[in-house]
C-alpha cells in the first residue's frame, strides 16, 4: 500500500496506535459499539471537541490491551476507551 | 445601577468546563468567606460567598458545577442548567454569567459560551490562567476575541496576587451598565449538527483571535511520558498512594501525641477540680476523654485531604483514572469512579457524594456500593490502635516499618474487596445493560496554589470538627450513660460496668460475636461505633476506663493488649475492614440512590462479609497459636 493511497483512507481511531497522527474525517457513531445510543455519543465526542477537521494524535495507551487511549485533538488531550474511539474515522 | 438599587445584592455565576480553573478562581476572589452547602433536594454541593466590588456593591458569587453543554447529564450538570436558565425556585436568577476559560485551551469553551449566549442573560468571558497563556507564547487578541463572540472578555490569573483586580473592576463597569428587561432564553438542547456548527464557529474565532506559538509547550508531554507509561505510570501512582498512607500514618503522629497529652492534662485537672462522683465522671470520661480521643485524628484527616487536594490540583486525579481505567474496568468500574473511591479513604461519605460526577446511573450504583469498603479515616482510629497495642514496632526486610505494612495490607484488603464486589456485583445486577462509556479531558499540570488547597482542607477540618462536635460528642454521652447507669447496688463487690445497661447489651450480643472472637467489651463497644466508627475507639476507652479506675483511660492500648488475645485483636481488624459501622454513611447512600433498597442491601453485604471475615481470621489465627 503506498503513503498516498493510505492517506486517503478512513479508518476508525479505535484500531490505530500510539504515535498515529492525523485529522477527523467523520464521526460515524452508528457503528461504534458503545454502551450510549449512538446519537448520544456523536454529541458528547462533539462536546469534547472531537469535529471534522480537527488535527489527531495517540499519545498514550493504557496497560491492559493498550486501553484506553490519550488523544490530542487540537489543543487539548481527551481520554477515551477504543471502543468510543471506534466512533471517530481519521486519516 | 437600577439591578443594583433594586434588591441590594447582586447575582452572579461562575459557569464553565471541568479543568478551567473555575473554583480555584472562586476561592482567589472569596477566600474563606465561602460558605458550603447542598442544593435543598438534592446532593449537589452549592457554593457562595458574597464579595465585595471595588466601588462597593455586593455581589452573591456562585461556582456552578462544571458543565461541557446545558444539556444536563448528571445531577450535577442539572443543577448548573436550571440556575444558568432561571429555573431552580430556591436560586435567584443570576443577574450575570461568568463563563471561566482555560487561556490556554479555549476551543471547548468557547463552543459553551455560544450556547451560553442563547440563555440571554448577560454573559463575560474570563480568561483564566492568562499568566500561563503568556508565558507559552499563546497570543490572545482581547479585543478581537470581545467583537467576534459580542461579549465583554477580561483576563485573570487565579493563582497569582492581584490577578484577579481586571476581573474585578470589569464587574463594576457592568453593574454601571447594568439594563433591566434581558432578552428571552432561545436555548434549547443542541443537536448534533448545531454542536458541530457552534464548535466550527469557536474554531474560526480561535484561529482569528489567538495566535499559537511557533513552538508549543511540551512540558506536560514530557511529564506524561512518565506518568502515564503504562507501567512506569502504575507504579508510580501504586508509590503514591504508599507514600500517602506512611504519610499519614508517620507524620501525624507527632501532632496525635500531643492532641492526646493535652486532653490528658484537661481530664487529670478537671478531675483535681470536682468532687468526687457522677459529675467528675461525666466531664473526665464521657466528655473530655471522649471528644479527644477522635479529635487525636484531626492531623491524619488533614494530612489525607492535603494529599487528595494537592493530586488534584496538581492534574494527576485525571491522570490516575486513565491509568486505572481498564484495572478497574475488569472489576466493571468506572475509570472515574477511582475519584470518588479514592476521596473515600478519607470519608466515604464525600466519596459518595463524589459519585455525581459518574453520569451514568449504573456505573454510580455500582461505584455507591462499593465505597464504604475503601478504608476511610474512621477507620484509622481503630487500626492505630489496635496495631500499635498488637504489633511490634520493628523493622522488616530494613526498610519497611511492620505496623506501616500491616496498615497498607488492610487497606489493600479493602480495595480488593472492592473490586472482588464490584465484579459479583456487575455479574449479578448489570447482566444485560451494555458498558458507558470513558471519556476525560486530562489537563495540563499546574503547580497547585497553597491558598486554595488550604482553603479545601480547612473547609474539611472545621466539617469533621463539626461532626465531632455534635453526633459523636452525644454519642460519647450516650455511651458514657450506657456504661454508667443503672449504678451498682450497694456492697457490690464486681467492677461498677458489670451492672450498667452497656454490659447488658454487650452479653446480649455475645453469644453472637462470640464465634468471631469477641468480648462484651467489644460488643457494647460496637454499638455506639454505628454512630462513627472511630468512636468506638473512644468507646472502649470509657468502658474499660470506667471497669478499670481513672488511670487506665490514659493508656488503652496497652489496657487492650492485657485483656485481648492476638486472635481477636485481628479479628477486629478483620471486621472493621467490612462492617458497615456508619449510620451517617448509610443515610447518605439513602439518600444518593433514593431507595431503602440500596442501603439495605449495603448494609446486608458488608455485615455478611464481616462476621465471615473475622470468624475467619480468629480461627486461623487461633489455630496458629495466636489464640
Amino acid at each position: 500500500m503506498s503513503d498516498r493511497h493510505r492517506a486517503q483512507q478512513r479508518v476508525p481511531l479505535g484500531v490505530e496506535r500510539k504515535g498515529f497522527r492525523g485529522h477527523i474525517d467523520a464521526i460515524a457513531a452508528y457503528d461504534a459499539p458503545s454502551g450510549i445510543p449512538p446519537a448520544e455519543l456523536e454529541r458528547r465526542l462533539l462536546e469534547l471537541g472531537f469535529v471534522e477537521g480537527a488535527k489527531i494524535e495517540i499519545l498514550h495507551e493504557g496497560l491492559v490491551g493498550r486501553d484506553p487511549i490519550a488523544v490530542r485533538v487540537n489543543h487539548a488531550t481527551i481520554a477515551l476507551r477504543r471502543r468510543e474511539a471506534m466512533a471517530i474515522l481519521v486519516s | 445601577m437600577s439591578a443594583a438599587t433594586g434588591s441590594n445584592i447582586l447575582h452572579f455565576a461562575l459557569v464553565g468546563t471541568p479543568n478551567s480553573g473555575k473554583t480555584a478562581l472562586f476561592n482567589a476572589i472569596t477566600g474563606s468567606r465561602q460558605k458550603v452547602a447542598n442544593y435543598p433536594g438534592v446532593t449537589v454541593e452549592r457554593k457562595a460567598g458574597i464579595i465585595q466590588t471595588p466601588s462597593g456593591h455586593r455581589v452573591n458569587l456562585t461556582d456552578l458545577p462544571g458543565t461541557y453543554s446545558l444539556r444536563g447529564r448528571s445531577p450535577d450538570e442539572e443543577i448548573t442548567r436550571d440556575i444558568v436558565l432561571g429555573r431552580l425556585a430556591s436560586e435567584a436568577p443570576p443577574d450575570l454569567l461568568l463563563c471561566v476559560a482555560d487561556a490556554t485551551n479555549l476551543r471547548i469553551a468557547l463552543r459553551l459560551v455560544i450556547e451560553l449566549k442563547q440563555v440571554g442573560c448577560p454573559l463575560m468571558l474570563v480568561l483564566n490562567m492568562i499568566d500561563i497563556a503568556r508565558h507559552r507564547g499563546i497570543d490572545i487578541d482581547l479585543k478581537k476575541l470581545s467583537q467576534e463572540l459580542g461579549i465583554p472578555v477580561v483576563t485573570s490569573a487565579a493563582v497569582r496576587r492581584g490577578g484577579t483586580e481586571d476581573l474585578m473592576r470589569r464587574m463594576d463597569e457592568i453593574i454601571a451598565n447594568f439594563k433591566r428587561g434581558e432578552n428571552a432564553s432561545t436555548w434549547k438542547p443542541p443537536t448534533s449538527t448545531e454542536l458541530r456548527a457552534a464548535q466550527r464557529e469557536a474554531d474560526r474565532i480561535i484561529r482569528a483571535a489567538v495566535s499559537q506559538p511557533a513552538r508549543p509547550d511540551t512540558r506536560t508531554g514530557k511529564i506524561d511520558a512518565v506518568l502515564l507509561h503504562p507501567v512506569a505510570g502504575l507504579l508510580i501512582l501504586l508509590c503514591v498512594l504508599f507514600v500517602m498512607f506512611q504519610a499519614v500514618f508517620a507524620w501525624a503522629k507527632p501532632v496525635m501525641d500531643l492532641i492526646s497529652v493535652g486532653f490528658d492534662w484537661l481530664g487529670v485537672q478537671t478531675h483535681d477540680l470536682l468532687p468526687e462522683g457522677l459529675l467528675q465522671s461525666f466531664i473526665q470520661n464521657g466528655v473530655i476523654s471522649g471528644v479527644g480521643n477522635v479529635i487525636v485524628f484531626l492531623p491524619q484527616i488533614l494530612i489525607l485531604f492535603l494529599f487528595i487536594l494537592l493530586l488534584e490540583d496538581l492534574g494527576y486525579m485525571a491522570r490516575a483514572a486513565f491509568l486505572m481505567d481498564r484495572v478497574m474496568g475488569g472489576a466493571g468500574l468506572h475509570g472515574r469512579a477511582f475519584i470518588p473511591l479514592l476521596s473515600s479513604f478519607a470519608c466515604a461519605i464525600p466519596g459518595i457524594m463524589a459519585t455525581r460526577v459518574i453520569d451514568n446511573r449504573r456505573d454510580r450504583l455500582t461505584t455507591i456500593l462499593v465505597a464504604p469498603l475503601m478504608t476511610c479515616s474512621a477507620r484509622i482510629p481503630v487500626y492505630t490502635l489496635i496495631i500499635s497495642a498488637f504489633i511490634p514496632n520493628k523493622t522488616v526486610w530494613n526498610w519497611f516499618g511492620l505496623q506501616g505494612l500491616v496498615m497498607f495490607g488492610l487497606y489493600a484488603a479493602g480495595i480488593v474487596s472492592a473490586l472482588a464486589v464490584a465484579f459479583v456485583a456487575n455479574h449479578f445486577f448489570w447482566r444485560e445493560s451494555a458498558t458507558p462509556p470513558f471519556m476525560l479531558e486530562l489537563p495540563d499540570y499546574k503547580v497547585p496554589r497553597v491558598r486554595s488547597v488550604a482553603i479545601g482542607v480547612y473547609t474539611r477540618a472545621v466539617m469533621f470538627l463539626k461532626r465531632a462536635g455534635t453526633t459523636i460528642f452525644s454519642m460519647m454521652v450516650l455511651i458514657w450513660f450506657l456504661a454508667s447507669f443503672p449504678r451498682p447496688p450497694e456492697g457490690a463487690t464486681a467492677p461498677a460496668i458489670d451492672y450498667s445497661l452497656a454490659a447488658i447489651l454487650g452479653r446480649w450480643l455475645e453469644p453472637v460475636l462470640a464465634p468471631v472472637g469477641f468480648n462484651w467489651h467489644i460488643d457494647v463497644a460496637l454499638i455506639p461505633g454505628m454512630a462513627a466508627r472511630e468512636v468506638a475507639v473512644a468507646a472502649l476507652g470509657t468502658v474499660y476506663a470506667i471497669e478499670g479506675g481513672k488511670e487506665a483511660a490514659a493508656q488503652i492500648g496497652q489496657m487492650l493488649a492485657s485483656q485481648w488475645s492476638l486472635a481477636t485483636a485481628l479479628a477486629l481488624l478483620a471486621w472493621y475492614i467490612f462492617a458497615p459501622q456508619c449510620a451517617s454513611t448509610l443515610a447518605v447512600i439513602k439518600r444518593e440512590t433514593g431507595s431503602w433498597k440500596w442501603m439495605a442491601l449495603t448494609f446486608g453485604y458488608m455485615l455478611s462479609l464481616a462476621y465471615i471475615a473475622s470468624f475467619i481470621t480468629f480461627h486461623v489465627a487461633v489455630a496458629l497459636g495466636a489464640g
